[in-house]
């Protein structure tokens, strides 16, 4: 089994709102694969289905070879897939050390060997251990974030828009990161930032009103113009 | 002198009262987003629970946990039944509560009638212990001393276990805590339950001290909810200070214009909405 993830014509509705109309994908295991595409597009609203927090109205999701379509968000946590939400969503009322421990799951490898992973990788998470989340600033609430997708032993990690709202420096570092932690999970990247993108990005996928419109690998996007100018207006 | 050890002992043992009535309502909407008004009603249950308990056993530790207990498994099968189909809809919900208040208490008068049933405290805590000058009825010093208890274990079990760990992340973000694993559905479910509990340990202790009767939960509610909004819905410690401020508030006034007792809650209230509209502890909720 060479996919981690298939999407196969999945639909999904927000309330009364249809919002996915037919998203096909497919993520290789290992690496990183990039949704892109303009705003309002349902690239969020794919991650969403993905790991459960909406339910798909049409279509299938297959997470290594097994059918998870109508899978609540807890159990697909539970499958190993790992989630970075676009507003990080640390818990701020807690410390960063309650923040991993809550997220430690008993499948999800040895606790001290992940912690020693996370904190060699994020070492600003070590200063702030027994410090409420709240404290943190923007991009060390993102390294957080990140680090409870990777304090287990996840076979998938869902990034939403890690560089929003963050510093062209903080933005560097955080594609170091990316680039480390692809080498030990696949990573199903969204991201409005081009550079970023191409920077972690292995395989694109084009999201446009709710549908896959168009994919291709990194050496394609970097070198036709055409698929810049007329999926992102690059 | 003699009014001050009065109002300090008089206004802590109401304040206990007040927080052991509204922490659990505070907690559940905290977690669930559900304002169950109903919540009065089962602190007047708890009393009935209690009182049965101590009717055919005549203890009076039996009896308290008969409140909590009870009042805690209404709790279970009110959410798994009643709350939990009426997910997401929060005005449903509210009518909900607010009908099964008529349902609860026209289900007491059935099965007790509108008569007050009075438990007389055991012995050890009959009389008064003398403080300076004046007699505190030991009642009174006992519902505070477990109003404090309660707090200091409701506080362990939030900050110290895996519990509380996932009941305070769920009350800020309860999205996020399905999307690392958690069954957020059965963490309300026990959440609802506890929160049922305290009411129903509330009305055991206050039975001795009011007794039992139909209208006991619709007296109290509006406490409760005072005490959510002044201390901030969802913080329990916001709870525990909230019922110090509005239950000396009350004593004192009543001590002095017992007809403007209740007038003080509101006052304090409208003070806190127009200056801190989330309440004196509580935070913003991202969700």
């Amino acid at each position: 089994m060479d996919n981690i993830l298939e999407m196969n014509q999945v639909e999904t509705y927000i309330g009364q709102y249809h919002i996915l109309f037919g998203i096909d994908l497919k993520v290789r295991k290992g690496g990183a694969t990039v949704l892109l595409g303009r705003n309002g597009g349902g690239k969020t609203t794919t991650l969403d289905t993905i790991i459960g927090l909406r339910k798909p109205s049409a279509g299938t999701i297959i997470l290594d070879g097994e059918d998870v379509t109508k899978l609540p968000a807890y159990e697909m946590a539970r499958k190993g897939v790992g989630y970075v939400p676009e507003d990080r969503d640390i818990f701020s009322d807690l410390t960063i050390e309650e923040n991993l421990l809550i997220t430690a799951r008993k499948n999800g490898g040895n606790y001290q060997e992940r912690l020693d992973m996370v904190l060699s990788l994020f070492p600003d998470m070590k200063k702030y251990f027994k410090k409420k989340a709240r404290v943190l600033s923007g991009g060390q609430a993102q390294m957080l974030s990140i680090s409870r997708a990777l304090i287990n032993d996840n076979k998938l990690i869902l990034v939403d828009e890690p560089s929003k709202g963050l510093a062209p420096l903080i933005i560097a570092e955080l594609m170091e990161k990316m680039n480390e932690i692809k080498q030990e999970t696949t990573i199903l990247l969204v991201e409005q930032n081009y550079e970023m993108a191409t920077a972690v990005g292995d395989y694109f996928y084009f999201v446009e009103d709710g549908k896959t419109v168009f994919e291709c690998t990194k050496e394609v996007l970097l070198q036709d113009e055409s698929v810049k100018q007329k999926y992102l207006g690059v | 002198m003699n009014t001050v050890i009065q109002i300090v002992f008089y206004g802590l043992s109401l304040s206990m009262l007040f927080f052991l009535l509204s922490s659990g309502f505070s907690l559940i909407f905290g977690l669930m987003g559900v304002l169950n008004f109903s919540h009065g009603s089962m602190f007047m249950w708890g009393c009935y629970f209690a009182y049965l308990a101590y009717v055919y056993t005549g203890n009076f530790w039996l009896m308290l946990i008969a409140g909590a207990v009870g009042i805690g498994v209404m709790g279970l099968l009110m959410e798994k039944f009643l709350i939990r189909p009426l997910k997401g809809n929060h005005t449903n919900q509210i009518l909900l509560t607010f009908g099964l208040i008529y349902v609860l208490d026209e289900l007491a008068k059935i099965a007790f009638g509108t008569r007050a049933y009075l438990v007389s405290a055991p012995e050890w805590l009959q009389g008064s212990i003398t403080v300076g000058p004046e007699n505190i009825p030991k009642y009174r010093i006992f519902m505070i001393i477990a109003g404090i208890v309660i707090f200091i274990v409701m506080t362990l079990l939030l900050q110290k276990t895996k519990l509380g760990l996932i009941i305070r992340a769920g009350i800020d973000k309860p999205r996020m805590v399905q999307a690392i694993g958690i069954d957020v559905q059965k963490v309300f479910l026990v959440t609802f339950a506890l929160g049922c509990a305290l009411a129903g340990l509330g009305g055991a202790i206050a039975v001795p001290f009011m007794g039992a009767y139909p209208s006991i939960g619709t007296e109290q509610i509006f406490n409760a909810v005072a005490v959510v909004v002044v201390g901030g819905m969802g913080s329990f410690l916001g709870s525990f200070y909230a019922s110090l401020i509005l239950g000396f508030a009350q004593y004192i006034v009543s001590y002095f214009f017992p007809e403007l007792a209740m007038a003080s809650t509101l006052i304090i209230m409208l003070v806190v909405i127009l200056f801190k509209p989330n309440g004196l502890f509580g935070g913003k909720k991202s969700e």
